[in-house]
């Protein structure tokens, strides 16, 4: 099983040169850190920057420049600012080449639930539903079960949905597995020492295994 | 040139009346407008209706206007890290509007912009679509969505001159550039207000045409809601 460093550093693995990239909060954040140094990529933070930069130190911390989880961040040689409707026009036009973010449930065509539960008080999407509705590529960074022990990888989503058929790829601290366009997920790799037999029992939608599945390599 | 100038942010929300609708520029708490939130405190203003990213938190930003009573509904894209506000919908006190961040920066353009509706693909196939005319496009399905517009808009810039140009300052900018758009009457306030000539007309974010109002702020105290360094 991954830890959510491991789940980060296994993302960072499908990471290209060239790459406009928009990080969910949460362990999509830590998958900036575990980026090789020979991949130059750009992040774009919804609330208007792009290219971020690693924390300030406390000299220089500037409370008017924050990422969209409204931590103080720095900016990378070559950033741009930009205001909340150019920032989403950038999402929604396609501009943004990869979207990773976290999920309370994705379901076997791809659907994603992650912004409300009910019962529970309503926080807002923000800007999960553009994220969504737009990225072509979206990889979803989550554990495989809840802490109870339910499935998270679903026939359908339980919970209200922030979008559909959008999700490609899960990594998760047992597998990484692709969304088929026809429905299902395929299993592509297991987590160090987690069985084949594991991850079917973890999975409560359609899960397809085919031929020997390698275990993933973490650096 | 026209001139914006008021002398302070207690003239510049004067006339705001009871449930009169309000574009509060910031997201979380960079770039909200400090000074005009304290005067609206003052002049105790009720019924309001605040179109804002978010909702401050219990005791800054919006959250202050909270725990007076003078909001009476917010339209927002996410309000956690607010315990009044939670209380205040319990109670059934606060109605709220949420919707996709995307969505809500683009209907304050189009308000001001002059576009009564467009077709988006955020939230189509989830609740956020209920209700809503849907429209296929190449293939893909698309909710249509309505314009925003306020009585006032109040926006927080870091430079601005007497005749209403602005500039902002990292990602203070955030939605306060399309929300000074979308006001019948819009008050800036900013961090130095400079001689007129001395902002670079090729640097303004904001042209002084969507500003009716303009002051120099005092006393900013730019709250950090995650201050987050390298260790």
């Amino acid at each position: 099983m991954l830890d959510k460093i491991g789940i980060a550093k296994r993302i960072a693995q499908e990471v290209r040169n060239g790459w406009y990239i928009n990080l969910g909060i949460g362990i999509p954040t830590l998958v900036a850190n575990y980026i090789p140094d020979n991949i130059n990529v750009v992040l774009q933070s919804e609330n208007g920057l792009l290219g971020i930069g690693p924390f300030p130190s406390e000299q220089n911390i500037d409370a008017d420049l924050i990422n969209a989880g409204k931590q103080t961040v720095t900016m990378m040689p070559g950033s741009a600012l930009f205001n909340s409707a150019d920032s989403f026009g950038m999402i929604r036009g396609g501009h943004v080449d990869l979207t990773i973010l976290g999920a309370m449930e994705v379901s076997e065509n791809g659907d994603i639930a992650n912004w409300k539960i009910p019962g529970k008080m309503v926080k807002g999407m923000g800007g999960a539903m553009d994220l969504v509705a737009s990225a072509e590529n979206i990889i979803v960074a989550m554990q495989h079960k809840s802490r109870d022990g339910q499935s998270k990888l679903l026939k359908n989503c339980s919970l209200p949905i922030t979008g559909i058929k959008c999700v490609k790829k899960i990594i998760t601290d047992m597998a990484v597995l692709d969304v088929l366009p026809e429905g299902g997920f395929k299993l592509l790799e297991r987590a160090p020492g987690v069985t084949v037999d594991e991850i079917k029992a973890a999975t409560e939608g359609k899960l397809v295994v085919e031929g020997d599945i390698p275990e993933m390599v973490i650096g | 040139m026209i001139d914006k100038l008021v002398k302070n942010a207690d003239e510049a929300v004067r006339d705001i009346h009871d449930n009169a609708v309000l574009m509060l520029g910031g997201f979380g708490l960079c770039g909200i407008p400090e000074n005009s939130i304290a005067a609206l405190l003052k002049t105790g203003v009720k019924g309001l209706t605040c179109i804002s990213n978010n909702a401050g938190v219990d005791d800054f930003g919006i959250g202050l206007m909270l725990k007076t009573r003078q909001v009476k509904k917010m339209i927002s894209s996410y309000v956690g890290e607010n315990a009044e506000f939670e209380r205040q919908l319990l109670a059934g006190e606060l109605e709220v509007d949420l919707m996709p961040q995307g969505t809500l920066a683009e209907r304050i353009r189009a308000g001001g912009a002059g576009i009564p509706a467009f077709f988006t693909p955020a939230g189509y196939g989830t609740e956020v679509a209920e209700g809503k005319e849907v429209r296929e496009f190449d293939g893909k399905k698309y909710l249509m969505e309505s314009w925003l517009r306020a009585d006032f808009a109040i926006v927080k810039a870091w430079k601005g001159d007497s005749a209403g140009n602005l500039v902002f300052k990292g990602t203070a900018r955030n939605f306060n550039p399309m929300m000074a758009t979308a006001g019948k009457i819009t008050i800036a306030e900013v961090e130095e207000l400079v001689p007129l000539g001395e902002l670079d007309p090729n640097h303004i974010h904001t042209p002084g045409i969507f500003v009716q109002r303009i002051f120099q702020g005092t006393g900013y105290e730019k709250r950090i809601e995650q201050r987050t360094v390298t260790s």
